[in-house]
């Protein structure tokens, strides 16, 4: 039985050492070296990577990285919520808001934040209505700001928020909010009461699900965000290509990494269940 | 005693389907009352509709000669107990109980105690509801509503969940409680024994009506319709003519002339403990069972004998 069970399991184990844990070792190893002068890199072993994390300069994108990726987090679970509530409820027609929710997977995740390009540039679609209706005379500034980094972390990670609250209200006996109605309680009171204690579950894992990607998007802050509003994903990627910096852009990719567990271990010991 | 609930030729239509047909009910102040019917007669939608889940079509309810119909169900002094009891998995039992009682004006300073107490939860008042037994919960859920004192408290088969050992202890219990709180409980049941054995009174249900309101002893010795009849306990027919099985004596010879009396031929005998049921198929067709003491000599099937029964025992139901 044990032989068994270790076969089905050494496909995955293989994958992940390979493909993950391996490469992660290298990342590893390349943060104590030094980059070459043509990019490239080698000798000799140096700890001045980690040490350039810590700069003010790259903690204060760290920061703004986290601040953004907590901002659109809430703003998912604030849309999401009612939403997920409205779903679940919603009897025979659940399967085609799911359906909905989802229908956005269909394209790539690229072409919808081109799409999002088009609608908020100065000759986009808003503005281009807006002054022709005669409400704004210049072109308001949509785009290429922080603001529409947001726009899109919001856009594109919203059903990871919305199917496991979903998943969780939808699990909430309709009994038990009659049950509080019956009782006395006000919709309000049996939401805060009933409602949101026995969503907890979901909620937590919609708020990982859409914070942890959220941190380290690349896309999004890049297209919508313009040069101005760098966030560490794109830091990044920048270290990768053009400042051609192995050594410093896999000390910064780690202790994003690190972050993130930390983040997760102490909220998965607050509630003595696995991280999701 | 005075009505405290009353449904005005109340109607519930979902498409296609009547649920609830211009009925009318009255609950009097303090009585254990109950309403019988098999599933799906409606008894669960005027349940829902009293409770205030659902909203009538047609037709009028008035709480204390108030009219509710309009009432979401946490303006309405009346509570429920679920089939499921519903209660809430994230709260110890203390909290269940005290959910309700910071909506409800400003019940009595040791209400909580009282009602914990009467129901014997006081060593279960930390727990979760997944850490209870069936009985238990039963008793949360009771205490949850019984602490708010409502004008009427409904109980939509409450007995179900639970298993048949306890569930005729727990009809004492229930009965017990409702006396002692002065309370007045609507019971849903499609257990005619349940009924008969819990309530003040008691109204038979079918198709979205009420076909008949009264005592237990009422409607089981005059049934005023075949429904309420057949659906209360087993009866013989002869034509427009109902015996029950009871009151069906058997004789190897025919009895005197002051009674009336059918030649019929024994199919089965079937001992039960307490009784035997005889099985016999009079000359004209038409199957019949008489319940006899076990002392009477046991009949064989092929026998034939003489069924017989005092003309007082008779109900006469047309068919509907």
């Amino acid at each position: 039985m044990t032989r068994l069970r270790r076969l089905f399991l050494a496909p995955s184990v293989t994958l992940t050492v390979l493909l993950f844990l391996t490469p992660l070792g290298i990342l590893l190893v390349y943060t104590f070296l030094t980059r070459g002068a043509y990019g490239g890199m080698g000798a000799p072993w140096t700890l001045e990577n980690w040490v350039r994390v810590a700069d003010p300069l790259y903690l204060g994108i760290l920061v703004r990285s986290v601040l953004a990726a907590a901002v659109s987090t809430l703003l998912c679970l604030v849309l999401g919520f009612p939403l997920a509530l409205f779903i679940s409820r919603a009897g025979r027609r659940k399967n085609l808001y799911l359906f909905l929710v989802v229908l956005p997977f269909w394209t790539s995740f690229l072409i919808r934040t081109y799409a999002w390009m088009f609608l908020l540039r100065d000759t986009g679609l808003i503005n281009t209505l807006l002054i022709s209706a005669g409400i704004v005379r210049e072109p308001l500034p949509l785009l290429y700001n922080y603001g529409a980094v947001v726009l899109g972390l919001v856009y594109g990670y919203l059903p990871f928020m919305v199917l496991p609250l979903y998943a969780a209200l939808e699990r909430i006996d309709s009994n038990l909010l009659e049950a509080s109605s019956d009782l006395g309680a006000h919709p309000w009171q049996t939401l805060k009461r009933v409602v949101l204690p026995l969503s907890a579950p979901g909620v937590r894992a919609g708020l990982i699900l859409v914070f942890i990607p959220c941190l380290g998007a690349y896309l999004t802050p890049d297209l919508l965000g313009g040069g101005k509003t760098i966030l560490i994903g794109t830091l990044i990627q920048n270290q990768f290509s053009t400042a051609r910096d192995w050594p410093f852009g896999s000390a910064v990719s780690l202790a994003l990494m690190a972050a993130v567990m930390v983040l997760l271990m102490v909220l998965a010991r607050r509630h003595g269940d696995s991280l999701l | 005693m005075e009505p405290v609930l009353e449904l005005d030729r109340v109607s519930k239509h979902f498409p296609g389907h009547k649920a609830v047909d211009q009925l009318n009910l009255t609950l009097l102040d303090g009585e254990f009352f109950c309403l019988l019917g098999p599933s799906g007669c409606g008894k669960t939608t005027t349940l829902r509709l009293i409770a205030g889940f659902e909203e009538p079509t047609d037709g009028e309810i008035r709480l204390r000669g108030q009219a509710i119909s309009r009432l979401k169900p946490y303006q309405r002094n009346i509570n429920t107990v679920f089939q499921s009891y519903a209660l809430f998995p994230h709260l110890t039992v203390r909290a269940n109980i005290e959910f309700g009682m910071r909506y409800r004006g400003n019940p009595a300073r040791n209400a909580l105690e009282k009602t914990v107490e009467m129901l014997q939860l006081g060593d279960k008042i930390d727990r979760l509801p997944a850490q209870l037994s069936g009985g238990e919960r039963q008793r949360v859920a009771l205490a949850r509503s019984l602490v708010l004192e409502p004008d009427v408290l409904l109980l939509d088969e409450p007995l179900s969940a639970l298993d048949p050992n306890l569930r005729k202890q727990v009809r004492g219990e229930l009965k017990d409680l409702q006396r002692r709180t002065g309370i007045t409980f609507l019971f849903i049941t499609h257990d005619q024994e349940e009924a008969l054995s819990m309530s003040d009174r008691l109204a038979v249900m079918n198709q979205g009506k009420i076909e008949q309101t009264g005592t237990p002893q009422d409607v089981y010795l005059k049934p005023s319709t075949r429904f309420a009849a057949t659906f209360l306990g087993p009866m013989n027919w002869v034509n427009s003519t109902g015996i029950r099985p009871e009151s069906t004596r058997v004789a190897p010879a025919p009895p005197g002339d002051d009674v009336r009396t059918m030649p019929a031929q024994v199919e089965d005998s079937i001992f039960l403990g307490n009784c035997v049921h005889v099985k016999a198929r009079l000359v004209t067709g038409e199957p019949f069972v008489a319940e006899v003491p076990r002392t009477m000599p046991r009949f064989m099937p092929g026998d034939r004998v003489h069924l017989w029964w005092e003309p007082s025992d008779e109900l006469h139901l047309p068919p509907q």
